[in-house]
């Protein structure tokens, strides 16, 4: 850098041997804290895994390091799949899963369609509320939901949550479905038009099609968010049969003063099971779901 | 031109004389009727709830009688309260700052590394906030705790004594904000990547070619180009970090001795647990006006790149 | 029976730009009609009220002899063609043809047949199983044509569909849309901002210009006889100059006389048209082939002239040069074996049959 008095030749050669080292610095940069951190990022859940395949004695035996398994065993996850209750969870959060992650999609997608495309007295202001409500935290609403929910005799009921959840998933849908339903060349739906389709003909089979990528992020989103939803069932549910796999799992696993520990990993592991599967194998419209939000919007 | 004017000519009705005027009236009450279900969403669940908050929060314990704002002074005079703000904002502003800055560092790093190797990263890298966060924190939980602590036994290896993390108030203020930072880095690492990668490579290239150093490439072409971005996931960020429950509930539970609640698990432990709803009501109503402030710069924010984008 | 028919059409959008202001036009059977303008001129908003997107704010528009104001697109039997193609990217070829079809309720077998022939008639038959990404440019307005073509509408519409291939495509693509027009002859109305495709496609160009229409008629007419300053502006590449100018009479004759002093005698027939500017300032029209070193075109009636040519380019079969008078541009079309030369004065001729006279003060041709 410091070699612009030196004849011109060699100055090239020593600035291009510097960029090259540079390069190198900062490539070795990058993978150093990329290593570091993804072996913090990863720990807990490692250690989360390792935990559960540890007998009671071993989790208990501080002789050796935590960090390792000398007898591993399968015998936490057989106990958990053989225990009604930790099945009655899992049905739990799948029920209501399923259910929010339906009447969401047919919700947010009629409702995106129609702000995005149709135009109509106030749906600008709509579109804009939209986007506020999902900046409502839940932590707001828990308290008046409850006894909203509890004048409806929903309280303790796995329907309760299926009534509450949307409020955690709708905005965010509709919004990030407008976005996609914008992206759409206006053309398209004018051609269309002319073809001779009308609205319910163009949204089924022509936006809903070509938006396919970002329904998917929004299922995926909704399915997450009601799938991990702790504020709610924590408030409304208090009988284990009713419990949906978090609430579940942190509060019935845990008895008395002497906790197995190898259990509660594994329940939390299994828990979180569907969440990361489905990451795992679609992640593209993941992470496009999540980035949706802000760069669309 | 023509003979004849348009009179004489016939008018065609359309079939089931739907007029272009009528046909757009038809497609405004289509389109209301598919944002029915939205709209009843956000105004029974949304709208209506929070409106009853507030009602909700000037009524006596058993919901009796009406007392103005008589439980927010309660509050506000309780010791226990006034910790409870300390606390949250505490915990929101020192979190965010630490989820951006780690965020965007490892987006860049991400950024830098050969493309065909950044998805392997980037999918171990996000793994943190893709498990429920009340499960996650179960295991920070459990390696957190003081006779097994797997992190102290870490830290015993170097010769640092054990750390008591969730038994005493600072250490375990410190806990709670490690596992939020941890939970929620990933998702600024995200956006921010989403975000570095929308920046055209010519400006970079521009800048290199017109002599800048890396570190002014970042300061004068990076930054002002993710500036709305940046701003905008910091905003959100702060509105969930603010309103957070599941790790305060999961790893502290309020203690020790109720001094690391923030608004929504104090909200929680008074209203649902004690019972006293309208009390708890007011204690979530606090979050509101700062929620509404950072709302509306988020909103200034999105609309200004809306704007830039169009 | 597929004639169009406009009437006083007006279109104001909201918030008050008025895009069309009150055009009348009738389009027959069978014919060929360009909507030619410069950008913004309110070209793709008539069309967009013939196809039905756009609400009329005021006056008539008739397709096939009923007014259509209130008929929503679809029963307007009409077929548009976009400039982005429009085409559905989850369809394939095919099923993008037949789309409009299947929604018709059209019995399968003819669907099949109509789609067959009319990929036979563009040469995509190779192409139907595909999806639009898969194809190239000029691949997906022949499949755009197709899908109007299928629907054997009464009238076809095309919005700037050429001006996103590239320019050898374009002139490809301009020959297979007339040859299809004259195979299935449909009305058509063709909007372009491109005056060679106006000029080589049209039986009628209408010209536009804000909002107005400022003349129709086939495009030999609208090259010798534009009726306006703006017509005569527009029209021919490069576009004919305006030098102002006098007309001065001498002994019975009329001339044209430049700012500099430069003469040109007008021919004796049109002695008559132009007295009654005589004295008076006006626009001295020619274009720049009529203005030229090329004495072989048209042996009468040639004015002489000298000017210094500021710019030279040679193109290849002529060259241009670009002069400066008076604070006008001027620009010559040369033979290219004359050696001009910047700087030097260039001896021209002015062919002045081929002139025009235009008043000033109401910018129409004399
Ligand atoms: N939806 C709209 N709202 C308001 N004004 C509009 C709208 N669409 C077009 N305009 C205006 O109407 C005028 C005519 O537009 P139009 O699209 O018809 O022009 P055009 O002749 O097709 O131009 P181009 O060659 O650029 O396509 C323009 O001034 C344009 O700004
Ligand atoms: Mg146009």
């Amino acid at each position: 850098m410091s070699a612009t008095t030196a004849p011109a030749q060699q100055g090239i050669y020593h600035k291009a041997g510097s960029l090259r080292s540079e390069r190198r610095w900062a490539l070795w940069t990058a993978y150093l804290s990329l290593i570091v951190s993804a072996i913090i990022m990863l720990a807990p859940p490692v250690y989360m895994l390792l935990t559960s395949l540890k007998t009671s004695a071993e989790v208990a035996d501080q002789s050796g390091s935590p960090w390792w398994v000398s007898n591993p065993t399968l015998e936490n996850y057989w106990a958990l799949l053989g225990n009604r209750m930790f099945i009655d969870f899992f049905l739990n959060s799948a029920k209501v899963t399923i259910a929010v992650v339906a009447l969401t999609m047919v919700i947010s997608v009629l409702a995106a369609f129609a702000l995005g495309r149709m135009r109509f007295w106030g749906s600008q202001a709509l579109a804009t509320g939209v986007f506020l409500t999902y900046l409502v935290p839940d932590t707001l609403l828990f308290i008046p939901l409850y006894q909203i929910v509890g004048g409806l005799g929903l309280l303790d009921n796995a329907w309760g949550l299926v009534l509450v959840y949307p409020t955690l998933t709708v905005p965010f849908c509709t919004w990030i479905m407008i976005g996609y339903f914008a992206s759409i060349p206006k053309e398209l739906d004018e051609a269309a038009l002319i073809d001779g389709a009308n609205w319910m003909q163009m949204l089924w089979k022509i936006f809903i099609p070509v938006a396919l990528p970002g329904i998917i992020a929004a299922t995926i989103f909704a399915f997450t968010v009601s799938w991990a939803a702790f504020v709610y069932p924590t408030a409304f549910i208090t009988t284990p049969s009713e419990m949906p796999m978090t609430i579940g799992v942190v509060s019935q696993l845990i008895r008395g003063d002497t906790f197995a520990w190898g259990q509660l990993m594994a329940g939390a592991l299994l828990a979180a099971l569907p969440p990361v599967v489905i990451y795992a194998f679609l992640m593209d419209y993941y992470i496009a779901g999540l980035t949706a939000g802000a760069t669309k919007g | 031109m023509a003979d004849g004017g348009a009179a004489t000519l016939p008018r065609m009705d359309a079939p089931g004389g739907a007029s272009l005027k009528r046909f757009a009236r038809r497609r405004s009450t289509i389109a209301f009727l598919m944002t029915l279900p939205l709209i009843a969403v956000i105004g029974g669940l949304v709208v209506w709830p929070a409106g009853y908050a507030i009602h909700l929060a000037t009524l006596n314990r058993r919901m009796t009688s009406f007392i103005g704002l008589g439980n927010f002074e309660i509050l506000l005079e309780s010791e226990t309260f006034r910790m409870v703000i300390f606390q949250s904002v505490f915990f929101a502003i020192t979190a965010v700052i630490l989820k951006a800055a780690i965020g965007f560092w490892l987006a860049h790093m991400l950024h830098h590394i050969p493309a065909n190797g950044q998805r392997k990263w980037r999918g171990m890298l996000l793994v943190p906030w893709v498990i429920p966060p009340a499960l996650s924190t179960l295991g920070w939980w459990w390696m957190f705790e003081p006779t097994y602590s797997s992190i102290n036994w870490i830290l015993n290896i170097f010769a640092i004594p054990s750390v008591p993390w969730l038994g005493e108030p600072w250490w375990a203020r410190i806990s709670v904000i490690i596992v939020n930072v941890w939970y929620g880095a990933p998702f600024f690492m995200i956006m921010y990547l989403a975000a570095l990668k929308s920046v055209p490579e010519q400006l970079y290239e521009a800048a290199a070619i017109d002599g800048a150093t890396s570190w002014q490439r970042l300061r004068y072409v990076t930054l002002p180009m993710m500036r709305n971005i940046i701003s905008i996931t910091v905003l959100f960020s702060l509105i969930v970090t603010f309103a957070n429950y599941d790790i305060v509930r999961v790893l502290t539970n309020g203690g020790p001795r109720d001094l690391t609640h923030v608004f929504a698990s104090y909200a929680f432990q008074v209203g649902i647990l004690a019972g006293n709803i309208p009390r708890g009501a007011a204690v979530s109503l606090f979050m509101f006006p700062i929620l509404a402030i950072i709302a509306f710069f988020v909103l200034r924010g999105v609309n200004r790149r809306n704007k830039e984008e169009a | 029976m597929a004639q169009v028919s406009l009437r006083k059409v007006i279109k104001a959008y909201e918030g008050g730009v008025q895009a069309v202001k009150g055009i009348d036009l009738e389009i027959a059977d069978h014919e060929f009609v360009v909507l030619v303008g410069p950008s913004g001129c309110g070209k793709s908003t008539t069309l967009r009220m013939i196809a039905g997107l756009e609400e009329i704010s005021g006056g008539d528009i008739a397709i096939g002899g009923t007014v259509v104001n209130d008929i929503p697109p679809r029963d307007r039997d009409i077929a548009m063609v976009f400039q982005n193609y429009a085409l559905y990217p989850h369809m394939s070829v095919y099923d993008n043809m037949a789309f409009g079809l299947t929604l018709r309720k059209f019995p399968k077998a003819e669907i099949d047949k109509r789609v067959t022939e009319a990929a036979r008639i563009l040469d995509i038959t190779p192409l139907l199983e595909r999806k639009p990404k898969a194809l190239s440019g000029g691949q997906r307005q022949r499949v755009a044509m197709g899908r109007a073509i299928v629907r054997d509408p009464k009238v076809f519409l095309f919005d700037e569909p050429l001006s996103n291939l590239d320019a050898k495509l374009r002139v490809q693509m301009r020959t297979e849309i007339k040859k299809v027009h004259q195979t299935v002859k449909t009305t058509t109305i063709y909007v372009t901002h491109d005056q060679v495709e106006a000029m080589t496609l049209a039986d009628r160009v209408v010209v536009m210009n804000h909002g107005v229409i400022e003349q129709v008629g086939p495009p030999q007419e609208l090259y010798h006889h534009p009726a306006t300053r703006f017509v005569a502006g527009f029209i021919g590449s490069p576009a004919m100059n305006f030098i102002p100018a006098r007309i001065e009479e001498a002994s019975g004759a009329l001339n044209v006389v430049m700012n500099n002093g430069t003469t040109l005698a007008v021919p004796e027939e049109r002695v008559a048209r132009y007295r009654p500017y005589a004295g008076k300032q006006v626009l001295f029209g020619i274009r720049p082939e009529h203005l030229t070193d090329d004495k072989t075109m048209d042996k009468s009636n040639l004015a002489p002239l000298s000017l210094t040519p500021e710019v030279i380019e040679p193109m290849g079969m002529e060259t241009l040069a670009h002069f400066r008078h008076e604070g006008t541009e001027i620009t010559a079309r040369l033979d290219p074996s004359t050696p001009a030369e910047v700087g030097k004065p260039l001896a021209l001729i002015a062919h002045m049959n081929q002139m025009h006279i235009i008043d000033p003060t109401t910018d129409k041709v004399v």
